[in-house]
């Protein structure tokens, strides 16, 4: 009986998450507000350091994981920054709020939606950094995927909260780096170590993928037991 | 001044100048690394405290967001801010002892590395604390607080991994200490604890009193 009840209560809250995603989407799809930013900071972050470091193809295996992963931290935020501004128009997330939705559903649909933007723009920016650094992988390349996929969750769940909070502050836009750059160190280090290791073929990357997938549970679970305290906070 | 905080304040001052004297004269000076040692009195006390008084914010901010009492949310300031002086105070002493002894300023190492980044967390969230805007600032600093905590052993295991030169923790690392060491050394983690916690409690007692004028002046301005 019970077991039933849960069913139907994971069943309206993934229903509940879908819809929301769904129009996260589509209010995406029809501006391209997001991504269009976010893929030109990256592209110009990325150019910017091959003139400032000017590589060889072998120098560039060594420092391409950092620069790759510092782009996507940048472009990240911009993408971030626009996640809940966008609720504050005709005061969507007050109606959300008093709606008897549950704020979780809110949340991970939030964090789908900014997981999937700055998915496709690694997926863009790959075959840019192959040839801009003439990349090629010597250790296996599955391993840059879960790495890419651990790694992008890790930010991406992270910055969709630390943006939720800085909706507070006076200066949203300067204030949510400054949160997230400090509580997301070590998750850049484990994913710059784990890209370098994996393309320069030294040694196993499995250390750097565990601590990033522990990472991904830890903060995760944190997020989702601190958001309603951070939606309702008056 | 209260006759309990002036003894408290006496009873501070006395343990600091003894501590000193018992570092500064009374411990023989070190056979290899000379009279640059003996910032081990002064750096590792006020690592100690400042880890006590970031330990005490996680607390304090757990407090707060349980039971959302202001007093817990003048601890947790009070703790940070004080927490954050001393380990700006081991940041700088470290250097400096590692420039004659180690022939750099500054390694990434382990305990230096997770000190750094736990300062710039501290310092983030006094920055979130002082912008944040309508009131919330007690429940997103404690909210960042409880990410603070979490980060640390994910700092600590990765630049342990990473590389690591800081010699091992004097105590329960392994090796000895002579007597002549412990004891200055001992003294001295007393002082700066009793220290830390006067520090801790004017900050306190200052934020309450804070607290108070708003929530009077909150009332004025009802009736």
């Amino acid at each position: 009986m019970s077991s039933r009840v849960q069913q139907g209560e994971l069943g309206r809250l993934s229903s509940l998450i879908a819809a929301s995603l769904v129009k996260d989407l589509r209010l995406e799809w029809r501006s391209k507000d997001a991504i269009n930013s976010m893929l030109f900071f990256a592209l110009l972050v990325v150019v910017i350091f091959s003139f400032a470091f000017d590589p060889t193809a072998e120098d560039s295996r060594h420092i391409a994981g950092g620069i790759l992963w510092v782009a996507i931290l940048f472009a990240a935020v911009v993408a971030l920054n626009q996640t809940w501004t966008r609720e504050l128009r005709n005061q969507v997330l007050d109606a959300y709020r008093v709606s008897p939705a549950p704020p979780l559903a809110l949340f991970i649909s939030k964090v789908l939606a900014n997981f999937l933007f700055v998915g496709i723009l690694e997926c863009l920016m790959a075959p840019l950094f192959v040839v801009f650094y003439n990349l090629r992988s010597i250790g296996p390349v599955y391993q840059l995927v879960i790495t890419g996929i651990l790694g992008t969750w890790a930010l991406v769940v992270n910055g969709t909260f630390f943006a939720a909070m800085s909706l507070r502050t006076r200066n949203r836009e300067v204030m949510l780096p400054l949160i997230l750059f400090p509580i997301s160190i070590p998750a850049v280090l484990a994913m710059v170590q784990a890209t370098t290791i994996i393309l320069t073929g030294d040694e196993s990357a499995r250390f750097w993928m565990t601590l990033l997938g522990v990472y991904d549970v830890v903060f995760t679970l944190v997020c989702v037991l601190l958001f309603e305290t951070v939606l309702q906070a008056e | 001044m209260k006759p309990k905080l002036a003894i408290f304040v006496a009873v501070t001052f006395a343990l600091l100048a003894y501590g000193t004297y018992q570092a500064l004269v009374v411990a023989p000076t070190e056979a290899t690394m000379g009279d640059v040692q003996r910032i081990f009195y002064y750096h590792v006390p006020n690592a100690w405290s400042g880890g006590m008084m970031l330990f005490i914010n996680f607390i304090a901010s757990l407090w707060y967001l349980i039971k959302r009492q202001p007093v817990a949310d003048a601890l947790a300031v009070a703790s940070a801010e004080v927490g954050l002086v001393f380990a700006t105070i081991v940041l700088v002493t470290g250097p400096l002892w590692a420039r004659p002894v180690w022939g750099i300023w500054w390694t990434w190492d382990q305990r230096l590395t997770s000190t750094l980044v736990l300062w710039l967390i501290y310092i983030s969230y006094l920055m979130l604390r002082r912008v944040t805007t309508g009131g919330q600032t007690p429940v997103m600093a404690a909210v960042l607080a409880m990410f603070a905590f979490a980060t640390v052993p994910f700092v600590y295991l990765s630049i342990w991994f990473f590389r690591t030169q800081h010699p091992s923790p004097v105590f329960g690392g392994g090796g000895s200490v002579a007597p002549s060491i412990a004891h200055p050394f001992l003294w001295n983690l007393l002082a700066f604890s009793v220290y830390s916690f006067l520090l801790l409690y004017l900050r306190f007692a200052h934020e309450r009193k804070r607290q108070h004028f708003e929530e009077s002046q909150a009332a004025a301005l009802i009736s």
